[in-house]
């Protein structure tokens, strides 16, 4: 058995792990080696000029903010947004009541139309759902304010999105809105594999909806609620919270960069500035940043995996 | 389960030696490496395959060669492309066998950073747009054509005139970064100022007012019926300054602005500067500014005052385009030369910003320069700047051009008050030479902040002051001069 195993897994491994260190490692790598350089991004002149960037980093008052901001992005947006989701995906899936003759455990009433519309944000660009929701928030004819003015609180037209305080909080609302579903989604089918015996047992030792979901949904749903936090951490470090802090605040990433974040930030100084080299710095920063997060999650969530 | 053995047939996993002999090799392997890394993302090829000069003739004084293909790449804004393709055409008729290769993107950056890094550029780049590359950095990093020949080259229209001599006032200041050079051809020319519906203004009975007293009277009137007296892009606060600087310009007298530009410590603590802060702090505070503001973009502040929810607003001559499809038929839009203090400013009433706007470039390292520089003198010629004037309701650079086309009410006014204006035009330039401080910092967080109530004038400028100062003293960044 052992002669030629290697053989044919290296036959097997080379092409994928080939394309992954080329687009993905040798990418990490430039942009490293970079961040040592003094480059534009506009010409392809540059020389070493060794810790500058990083000691410039260290003193950069915006640098900070952003971080600041990305970290309470990364830890308020996966606890609201899962939390949430497991709230209605135990709702759509268990929360139901109990029907005489019916199965042992159901949804609330109209859980599968609920489940649909719950996705719904899903299947839109989040460009889309950002430049949607700058409309809602617009404070002089936007949605909300119409809805306040309309229901005769004339004397509460907050400035949202223009407002330091709340812009913040703006944005975030947009991205638990855009992704709730997804978790939605994927807790729903989680959870459809826990035996239903389970829930008749529980259900016959008295237990009601909140012991059974903490006592039961929670710790076998446990592995899917980790990938999930993962992945939802490093969208909100990433990609989606770029999109809607640049479509819809102001400047952006005011006001008064009130909701600047790293990403962002990287983006203006390689494309706006012309300093790619720092802007790499600060991108090996948030790498740093995203890779201490995923460890902390996955340390912070190991459990004993349980066999059903 | 064979897969689990083969590991403990050896010791436990990699053993010390192993490991030493595999950082070795590491080490041998990332040696070259750096050398590859440099050449990735930016090899400098430069293939110097440059076209050959061809022969100068009257018709011909930048010595184009004939034959040797030229390649154009255009903004695909708020401009279109029509007006580049036509003066494309009137290329392919002087040099009938060149090539021109014509394309018009949005993604000014993304598409031709690259090029720049390869050292291949396209011939002449009109450098526009929220992709607009640096182009102090382009030109510290020498990658662009100085156009001073092509400014000393007799016009398109008038052997007898240079080039030079046939532009608006500024244009050529503009284009120069610090030195001699003209890095920067200017193609459009946008008048700044405040707008406004000459209608609205006739239904309050009242003109367009001159001092700042007669200008919070006439707020004070619009308020009166309804109307706020001014709104602006609150999400994008640096288009207070269209109207601001050059009222700073008027009480205080160019040298002020000046001052500003060129960072000196404390240009912004001028008398001017803290009168005209308070003057539109005033604004804020009698509740003059339209409600919700600062959270409205500048599409949606348009918008509102196209409506006639406001009566005021600063922005620029592009508005006229931008807003056409919500500025109603009988509007009337004017724009005018910001209100003053009062009869004791520097400058008359009539000073006015305006200044050069879709800067083309002609890179350093493309096939064709000459080409490339003939194509611009093709397009500052009366016609072809008759023909953009016609077809984007914008002014050119080129000195003249509006008779003989019917004008749009907004262009109509932008003439007059250029007119009114004569030679104080001023021209602020932070908003090309320091992006950061001019939009994010003096924007966004200074006056932003100010407009909305939540500083005052004196902590505003106290702020900006300090990012002014910050720009100075920061080497990253490249510092400029006027001249």
């Amino acid at each position: 058995m052992q002669h030629g195993k290697y053989r044919f897994i290296v036959g097997f491994l080379t092409v994928p792990l080939g394309l992954y260190a080329l687009f993905v490692v040798w990418p990490f790598i430039q942009s490293i080696y970079y961040s040592f350089t003094d480059w534009t991004g506009l010409s392809p002149e540059f020389k070493m000029v060794g810790f500058d960037n990083y000691k410039r980093m260290f003193h950069d008052e915006i640098f900070w903010k952003s971080l600041q901001h990305s970290l309470l992005f990364a830890l308020v947006l996966p606890l609201v947004t899962i939390s949430l989701a497991l709230f209605f995906a135990f709702m759509i899936n268990v929360g139901g009541r109990r029907r005489a003759g019916g199965p042992v455990i159901s949804g609330v009433r109209g859980s599968s139309f609920y489940k649909i519309v719950y996705f719904f944000p899903q299947v839109l660009s989040i460009a889309i759902v950002a430049l949607l929701f700058a409309f809602a928030y617009n404070p002089d004819s936007g949605a909300i304010n119409s809805l306040l003015r309309g229901i005769g609180l004339d004397s509460v037209q907050p400035l949202w999105l223009g407002d330091p305080s709340l812009a913040l909080w703006c944005v975030m609302a947009v991205l638990v809105w855009s992704s709730v579903g997804f978790f939605v989604v994927l807790f729903s089918a989680g959870m459809a594999s826990i035996p239903a015996e389970l829930y008749e047992a529980a259900l016959l030792d008295g237990a009601n909806r909140m012991t059974t979901f903490f006592r039961l949904t929670l710790p076998l749903l446990w592995d899917t609620v980790m990938s999930g936090w993962v992945y939802m951490g490093i969208l909100a470090l990433g990609a989606e919270s770029f999109a809607v802090v640049q479509i819809m605040t102001t400047g952006p990433g005011g006001p008064d960069y009130s909701t600047t974040v790293l990403v962002l930030y990287v983006y203006q100084k390689a494309f706006r500035d012309g300093q790619a080299a720092y802007a790499t710095t600060i991108g090996v920063a948030l790498l740093v940043v995203t890779l201490a997060f995923a460890a902390i999650v996955m340390r912070l969530g190991r459990r004993e995996r349980l066999e059903f | 389960m064979g897969s689990t053995s083969a590991e403990n047939n050896g010791s436990n996993g990699v053993g010390r030696r192993d490991l030493i002999k595999r950082s070795a090799a590491l080490g041998l392997i990332s040696v070259p490496t750096m050398s590859f890394l440099s050449a990735c993302a930016s090899s400098d090829s430069g293939s110097d395959k440059k076209a050959t000069a061809g022969t100068k003739t009257a018709k011909n004084p930048l010595a184009v060669n004939a034959t040797a293909p030229m390649e154009f790449v255009l903004f695909d804004g708020g401009f279109g492309k029509e007006y580049a393709e036509d003066a494309v055409k009137i290329y392919e008729k002087d040099f009938p066998k060149a090539k021109v290769k014509f394309s018009a993107t949005q993604k000014i950056q993304s598409t031709l950073q690259p090029r720049f890094n390869q050292g291949t550029p396209p011939d002449l780049i009109d450098n526009s747009g929220a992709e607009q590359m640096d182009m102090g950095v382009l030109a510290s990093k020498k990658q662009l054509t100085d156009l001073t020949p092509l400014l000393d080259a007799p016009s398109y229209d008038d052997p007898s005139k240079k080039v030079r001599d046939t532009l608006r006032p500024g244009i050529v200041e503009m284009g120069q970064l610090d030195g001699d050079p003209v890095w920067i051809m200017y193609y459009a020319y946008t008048v700044y100022g405040v707008w406004y519906s000459q209608k609205a203004l006739d239904s309050l009975d009242e003109k367009y007012p001159e001092t700042w007293d007669q200008m919070l009277a006439v707020c004070a009137k619009a308020k009166k019926k309804g109307m706020a007296g001014w709104t602006y892009a609150g999400k994008y606060p640096y288009y207070l300054p269209f109207s601001l600087y050059p009222m700073i310009g008027k009480v205080g007298g160019r040298e002020v602005l000046d001052a500003i530009d060129n960072l000196e410590p404390n240009a912004w603590k001028h008398p001017a500067v803290k009168a005209c802060f308070e003057a539109y702090y005033e604004l804020f505070k009698k509740g003059y500014i339209l409600k919700g503001t600062p959270g409205i973009d500048h599409i949606q502040s348009q918008t509102a005052w196209a409506q006639g929810k406001a009566l005021f607003i600063p922005n620029g001559s592009w508005v006229e385009n931008e807003s056409a499809n919500v500025i109603p038929k009988d509007f009337n839009l004017a724009v005018s030369a910001p209100t003053g203090i009062d009869s004791s400013d520097k400058l008359p009433f009539g000073t006015i910003w305006a200044s050069g706007g879709e800067p083309f470039i002609v890179p350093a390292k493309g096939a064709n320069a000459a080409g490339g520089m003939e194509q611009l003198r093709i397009m500052l010629s009366e016609a072809s700047s008759k023909n953009f004037t016609s077809k984007v309701k914008s002014l050119t650079a080129y000195n003249g051009g509006t008779t003989g086309i019917t004008l749009t009410p907004g262009l109509t006014s932008g003439v007059a008050a250029l007119k009114l204006a004569g030679a104080n035009v001023l021209n602020p330039r932070l908003q090309d030479w320091y992006v950061q401080l001019q939009k994010e910092q003096i924007g966004v967080a200074g006056l932003g902040e100010m407009m909305a109530g939540r500083a005052t004038p004196a902590e505003t400028i106290k702020k900006i002051q300090g990012y002014a100062d910050a720009t100075a003293k920061d080497t990253s960044i490249k510092h400029y001069k006027h001249q």
